[in-house]
């Protein structure tokens, strides 16, 4: 056992620190100082202005290898990038469904074309990718979901809607699961599809959120076709009928580590007890149970990416993670606002930050449903 | 950065769960109920003695093994599992530093952690804090008088030990090391905490998958299942904390005293929280004597409030953090004015 960073990983942290500061300030500047939220559209744009520097620095997915635009980083280097990444305060990544979601399924389950084709545009912030899973009767359920693609020559015609989909209106492809056998129920008959959102047929409506963003969407398919050819190497992801293992992969990767890095809750502890200090209020015990939640969230990430670097992989353990880091967001937030006291309720970052937090136990999976799958599948209950 | 243990490690660990689990079921953790005091039966202390886990501490000069914290740490969480009704933590843990007589078993209790002094009665030797003084002294128990209280948990053996400081015991008036001292106490028992946690949590799991209402397994409703996961988070996230003290204490971190309050915080509360899920998913058979739960019910709700309740060490931590925040604004101000 050592915790100690080595010289190299040190040597790492200042590279990425001077970088990201630098940058960060040269992209406020660009945008007067006044950066909106990426899950609107003004805000959107000037986010993509932030990504396509990073991805010039090399920044944009660390851990990839070079050759899809990554820089060969171990998950070690990625976590200290992204603690970085937070300590600076560096925008949201509004590219990060593609970035995290997609793209390690694509490395699992991709075919050589496909990652030539989809990855290095993904962290070049070239095509922008939300995730197309939910539909109105399918949100838990999701193997229930209805949305069809049927074969017809040289592609696939597609039918139904998506809904809840995060920066569906301003992202240019969609990946999700789509119905391709009817005869089949719940997972089977299922296919994991790449969709360019530009099909005739397709129509996307962006809604209002509970934090005041516009960043939800309705997608519409209508007969909406698409060409084999859309995406080199194929528009299906995986095999044909066989969606659901291709998308379980992709739940691991969202309530696992890399959608949320142990990075994002440190940093807003610390954030935290700058404002009681702001406010005049001292590090209460609710303070301090906040910051060791973030505190031994991050050294559960360290002994999870031990293991990993080891070779084991991560299962059913990414559910207690997930209610873990979704639970302390709301702690972190709730006790920001009692510092405010009355200007909680003002609009401002702590306030939008609070209503966002609220929405960690639903999206990634209710955490009541990852409560299920912990009980069932760790503590080996039984399911019905 | 390597967070995990060696397989040295885990194949020490893994067998003291052997001779654990063979040595020290919950017949034994009862018989210490039974026990009039100092008679508490050595037979399973003598087997981890053979093992060389009371000498896990000490160095190879005085016949121990000269390991450090980071080993203590998979070994005490046996411990727990099994309930050993042994004050291993006091004895190897704390008083290995001043005694390394610890090394063949000699057993040594201590009121560091706390006025409830847990096997007064049968330990060779007692640790005792001369608070006024700031001095430690090690006594023969035979020295002292012992005035006996009734426990909850009656395997703890408690007593109050009453005596007066004279300057030939003392062994160090040091506060460094007696803070430190306090801390491998916390730590220790934090890393007992998760055991006990472990074997509560794989009782309630057997028992909800057996036990039958409403024609079906009641570890099948979403209401049993949900605690069990909350119960289940709660130590997963603890663990990595008392692991992270262990190896704090066993480098000189300057960190130490703050990451052991943080790992005796979320332990105790963890430690709790399993507890009272598991009685609640038990139903009334976990309420009952006959059942083995209340053994590590009750050892849970004494440790999680000894060397510090949760309270105690979230307000070590919070005054840590004040400490951190205030040197880094010194650190802010000074690179400004540059
Ligand atoms: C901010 C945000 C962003 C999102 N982004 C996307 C996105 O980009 N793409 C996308 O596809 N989806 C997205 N979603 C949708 C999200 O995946 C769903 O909300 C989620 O899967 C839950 O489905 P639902 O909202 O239909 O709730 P429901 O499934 O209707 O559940 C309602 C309530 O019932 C509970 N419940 C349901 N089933 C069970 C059960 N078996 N046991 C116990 N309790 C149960 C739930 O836990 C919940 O409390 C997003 C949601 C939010 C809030």
């Amino acid at each position: 056992m050592d915790l100690r960073w080595t010289p190299e990983q040190d040597d790492f942290r200042h590279e990425a620190r001077n970088w990201l500061v630098e940058h960060r300030d040269q992209w406020l500047q660009s945008c007067d100082h006044r950066p909106e939220s990426g899950d609107t559209k003004t805000g959107f744009a000037q986010h993509l202005e932030w990504e396509r520097m990073l991805h010039q620095g090399g920044w944009a997915a660390v851990s990839w290898p070079s050759r899809y635009g990554g820089r060969d980083a171990s998950l070690w280097e990625w976590l200290i990038f992204e603690e970085e990444y937070y300590r600076a305060e560096c925008p949201q990544r509004v590219t990060q469904n593609g970035i995290f979601l997609l793209a390690p399924t694509v490395f699992e389950f991709g075919n050589d074309a496909q990652r030539d084709h989809v990855l290095p545009r993904l962290a070049a912030a070239d095509d922008l990718w939300c995730q197309g899973w939910s539909e109105p009767n399918a949100g838990s359920d999701l193997a229930s979901l209805t949305c069809r693609a049927e074969r017809v020559d040289d592609g696939w015609l597609l039918n139904g809607q998506k809904t809840w989909t995060t920066r569906g209106a301003f992202c240019t492809h969609l990946f999700g699961l789509f119905r391709t056998d009817p005869e089949q129920q719940r997972h089977r008959g299922l296919s994991y599809l790449m969709v360019p959102l530009d099909a005739d047929g397709v129509t996307v409506r962006g809604f209002g959120r509970l934090d005041g963003d516009e960043g939800f969407a309705e997608v519409f398919f209508d007969d909406a076709f698409v060409p084999d050819t859309a995406i080199p190497g194929g528009v299906v992801l995986g095999g044909v009928d066989d969606g659901w293992a291709v998308a379980m992969a992709t739940t691991g990767s969202e309530r696992g580590l890399t959608l949320r890095s142990p990075g994002r809750f440190t940093a807003a502890v610390n954030r935290l007890v700058d404002l009681a200090s702001e406010t005049d209020h001292a590090v209460t015990d609710d303070i301090a149970d906040v910051w060791m939640r973030a505190e031994a969230y991050q050294l559960f990430t360290l002994q999870t990416v031990t293991q990993l670097a080891n070779g084991a992989s991560i299962g059913a353990e990414s559910s207690i993670n997930k209610i873990w880091w979704s639970e302390l967001d709301i702690g972190i937030h709730e006790l920001a606002l009692d510092l405010l006291g009355p200007d909680a309720e003002l609009e401002h970052a702590w306030s939008k930050a609070f209503q966002f937090a609220l929405s960690g136990p639903i999206y990634a999976g209710t955490n009541e449903i990852q409560r299920n799958i912990a009980a069932e599948r760790l503590l080996g209950l039984p399911r019905k | 950065m390597h967070f995990s243990f060696d397989d040295d490690h885990h194949a020490f660990a893994d067998a003291t769960r052997a001779v654990l689990s063979e040595q020290c079921g919950p017949d034994v953790v009862r018989a210490a109920w039974e026990a009039p005091a100092g008679q508490l039966d050595r037979a399973v202390w003598d087997q981890l003695v053979g093992l060389g886990v009371n000498a896990l501490l000490v160095d190879e000069q005085h016949g121990g093994l000269g390991l450090d914290e980071v080993w203590a740490a998979l070994v005490l969480e046996q411990t727990g599992r099994a309930a050993l009704p042994h004050p291993l933590v006091e004895s190897a843990i704390v008083a290995a530093a001043f005694d390394p007589s610890v090394v063949d078993g000699t057993l040594i209790s201590t009121d560091l952690g706390g006025p409830n002094v847990p096997c007064a009665a049968d330990a060779d030797r007692l640790l005792l804090l001369d608070e006024r003084a700031g001095a430690l002294h090690l006594v023969d128990r035979e020295s002292v008088e012992l005035v006996p209280d009734t426990a909850v948990d009656r395997s703890r053996r408690i007593a109050t030990v009453v005596w007066s400081p004279s300057p030939d015991s003392i062994v160090t008036d040091d506060a460094a090391e007696i803070a430190l001292a306090r801390d491998r106490g916390a730590f220790g028992t934090a890393a007992v905490l998760l055991g006990l946690a472990d074997s509560m949590l794989a009782m309630t799991a057997d028992y909800v998958r057996e036990r039958r209402q409403f024609g079906v397994p009641v570890g099948s409703f979403q209401a049993v299942k949900h605690q069990l996961a909350d119960a289940l988070m709660q130590v997963s996230f603890a663990r990595p904390a008392v692991h992270r003290a262990a190896w704090s204490i066993a480098r000189g971190e300057p960190t130490r005293r703050r990451d052991v309050s943080m790992a005796k915080a979320l332990a105790s509360d963890a430690g709790v929280t399993v507890a009272r899920t598991a009685l609640q998913c038990h139903g009334a058979i976990g309420y009952t004597v006959e059942h083995d739960l209340h053994l590590f019910l009750k050892r849970t709700f004494a440790l999680s409030r000894c060397w510090g309740s949760a309270a105690d060490h979230r307000r070590v931590v919070a005054a840590a953090i004040t400490r951190e925040r205030d040197r880094d604004r010194d650190r802010h101000g000074a690179t400004t004015t540059v």
